[in-house]
């Protein structure tokens, strides 16, 4: 319907065009003078819709654009008693020092490590999780799997910190259990041990975030065509063979998106999980990007040095993201944009 | 009734599976309901006896002298009621900021829409980062102030584009009429928008809420007044910096002794966690509702 509605517009307007020749397009002074009142008067009339959205433009500009500029620091040698403008520029130096620092590759290790291991474990196991939840036949029964796993999702880093110091310490319920089927002679101070840093970092993430993550999914899998099932029940599939061949395919270009999401993150540790268990004990493991800008920055005052590595790794995300973005886009034509 | 007859088709390895899976879904919920449920039966323990270990399913001293501990100490009191003012007022000035500039932005007649969706869409993909940030909020006189909960947290590019996706499902019809009537586009946004979007308002201000409830890092970097810091920061510096003294310096004096740090740790979690666990099932349908708005515009 539409093409052809539009067609016999351009039809319609081309007749006119020949038989009268008015060119709107075309005018002198006075007729721009007319749309420029016009434009005048369109504007008056939803000024109350222009203000409510520059309110928003307002509040982005001071929130988020002033912070980019704020970015000039990492050009210069800015110390916090003299405003931005007087700091001496240094050019590339603070990246230099940064890649000449011996801990760097550590927390470039710690970081992507970190990242990796949850992208390979933590990104399919929500997928999983939906699949099975799909197959659970009890609404109520789903229902209630559902609210429970919800649950973790609310409590914050520090509540779950805290669940997790009484559970790793030395007199807590895991040093109990494992000291009772002998599988350890004396107990095990994990938190203080930077060898069990990363396994209690991505196992407590995926605790938190199993159910919540599968959220998406299955909303992507409740839209699936209840058709395609009955088709393939018809034909005489099996349950996990239509969860294989219907419900995953179905659900691959919600995956895609994520997926990008998930490449660009690599560099972003959770910041609040990290913060809450780290400590100078395990800090051989612990030490990743974010919370060596946070403390290059903030607790030493190296304003200029720690907004360049906090740059770098802007940069790099976005080319991650990018790039993600093309690749995928090459291989299934879901994007990003 | 297809539904019905393939059910009673089940072949004997399909039904193993379903066992299996029912079978699974209960590990996993035990899974996580245990470490929650392990702290929440120690703090109704007394203090000393817990010390001993061992409780693991049931209290073996029922006690409520830590939670009553925890009511009488005034700094675990003030932080509290730090962190209901921020969730309440932080949670409502988001809501409506961001849900006034979605509404905006919905309406395609307005002038200059492209570019601020533009501007909008930069700020999910970019930023200044953890410093430059840091000096704003410096600069802006915001460090020690109770507004730094407000105002940076007052508006979200990515909840705007929640809010515009429902938006757009409004009827212009609606909006029509009480145009005729002479009301202006405010006007319409509070009285007729706003009633009709409490879905997506009930997902916003949960998701919000909850990151205002459980956030400590802003009361960590950008507040030295300790009368002036959530609970959430109060309790990252007992757990992360371990230290009780801070939970001890709390104590209100004439405490009984059989309550310890540990237990008045665990008691302090539960209350702080409590309210958010109690409210967030009866919005379930709300935010499934709203994840399904979101996955289906992709």
């Amino acid at each position: 319907m539409e093409p052809n509605a539009q067609v016999s517009v351009k039809a319609v307007s081309s007749q006119m065009g020949s038989t009268q020749m008015p060119s709107p397009q075309i005018g002198g002074p006075e007729a721009g003078s007319e749309r420029w009142r016009r434009w005048l008067r369109k504007i008056y009339s939803q000024r109350y819709l222009q203000v409510m959205a520059l309110l928003g433009v307002a509040w982005m500009i001071i929130f988020n654009y002033i912070p980019m500029y704020g970015i000039i620091i990492a050009f210069k040698e800015f110390d916090i008693i003299f405003p931005v403008s007087q700091a001496p520029w240094v050019g590339l130096d603070q990246f230099k020092e940064f890649l000449g620092d011996d801990e760097v590759w550590n927390v470039v290790r710690n970081t992507l490590g970190i990242s990796l291991i949850k992208l390979i474990i933590g990104f399919p196991l929500p997928i999983l999780f939906a699949l099975l939840l799909n197959e659970v036949r009890s609404v109520l029964f789903k229902k209630w799997i559902q609210t429970i796993t919800y649950l973790p999702h609310f409590l914050s880093w520090v509540i779950l910190g805290g669940i997790l110091a009484t559970w790793l310490a030395d007199v807590g319920i895991i040093n109990k259990v494992l000291l009772a089927l002998n599988f350890i002679d004396t107990p095990i101070t994990y938190l203080a041990e930077p060898k069990y840093f990363w396994t209690i970092i991505i196992t407590s993430d995926i605790w938190k975030e199993l159910g919540w993550s599968a959220i998406i999914y299955l909303a992507a899998i409740s839209s699936v065509s209840t058709e395609l099932y009955e088709a393939a029940t018809i034909d005489g599939a099996g349950r996990t063979q239509k969860m294989w061949n219907i419900t995953l395919p179905s659900i691959k270009g919600t995956i895609t998106i994520l997926f990008i999401l998930a490449i660009s993150g690599v560099l972003n540790s959770n910041f609040d999980q990290i913060l809450v268990l780290r400590n100078s004990l395990n800090e051989s493991a612990s030490n990743v990007i974010d919370v060596y800008v946070y403390h290059t920055g903030l607790a030493d005052g190296r304003y200029s040095y720690a907004t360049a590595v906090g740059l770098l790794k802007s940069i790099i995300a976005l080319g991650l993201l990018l790039g993600a973005n093309y690749i995928t886009k090459k291989m299934n034509e879901t994007s990003l944009f | 009734m297809l539904k019905i007859l393939s059910f009673k088709r089940q072949t004997p390895a399909e039904a193993a599976f379903g066992i299996f899976n029912g079978l699974l879904m209960l590990i996993i919920c035990f899974l996580t309901l245990y470490p929650i449920w392990y702290v929440l039966v120690n703090s109704f323990n007394d203090g000393q006896d817990a010390m001993r270990g061992g409780i693991y399913w049931w209290p073996r001293e029922l006690s409520l002298e830590n939670f009553r501990a925890v009511f009488r100490s005034e700094g675990i009191m003030t932080a509290m009621g730090i962190t209901v003012a921020k969730t309440l007022l932080g949670t409502a000035v988001h809501v409506f900021f961001t849900a006034m500039i979605a509404y905006a932005v919905s309406r395609r007649e307005l002038i200059g829409r492209n570019l601020y969706m533009i501007i909008g869409t930069i700020t999910m993909f970019f930023g200044g980062g953890l410093i430059p940030y840091y000096l704003l909020i410096r600069d802006l006189g915001l460090l020690d102030s109770f507004l730094v909960y407000i105002i940076p947290a007052m508006f979200s590019f990515f909840n705007l584009i929640i809010f515009l996706s429902f938006f757009r499902e409004i009827p212009a019809g609606l909006e029509e009429a009480a145009k005729i009537d002479g009301a202006n586009d405010l006007t319409i946004f509070i009285r007729v928008v706003i009633p009709v979007s409490m879905p997506v308002i009930a997902t916003i201000a949960l998701f919000h809420g909850v990151y205002q409830w459980n956030d400590y890092f802003t009361g960590m970097i950008y507040i030295n007044n300790t009368d002036l810091q959530p609970i959430q920061t109060f309790l990252y510096r007992v757990v992360a910096q371990s230290s009780s003294n801070q939970m001890l310096a709390a104590m209100p004096s004439g405490v009984t002794i059989n309550v310890t740090s540990q237990s008045l740790k665990l008691a302090t979690m539960v209350v702080t966690t409590a309210p958010i666990v109690i409210v967030y099932p009866f919005l379930q349908k709300y935010f499934v509702k709203g994840f399904m708005i979101g996955s289906i515009k992709g």
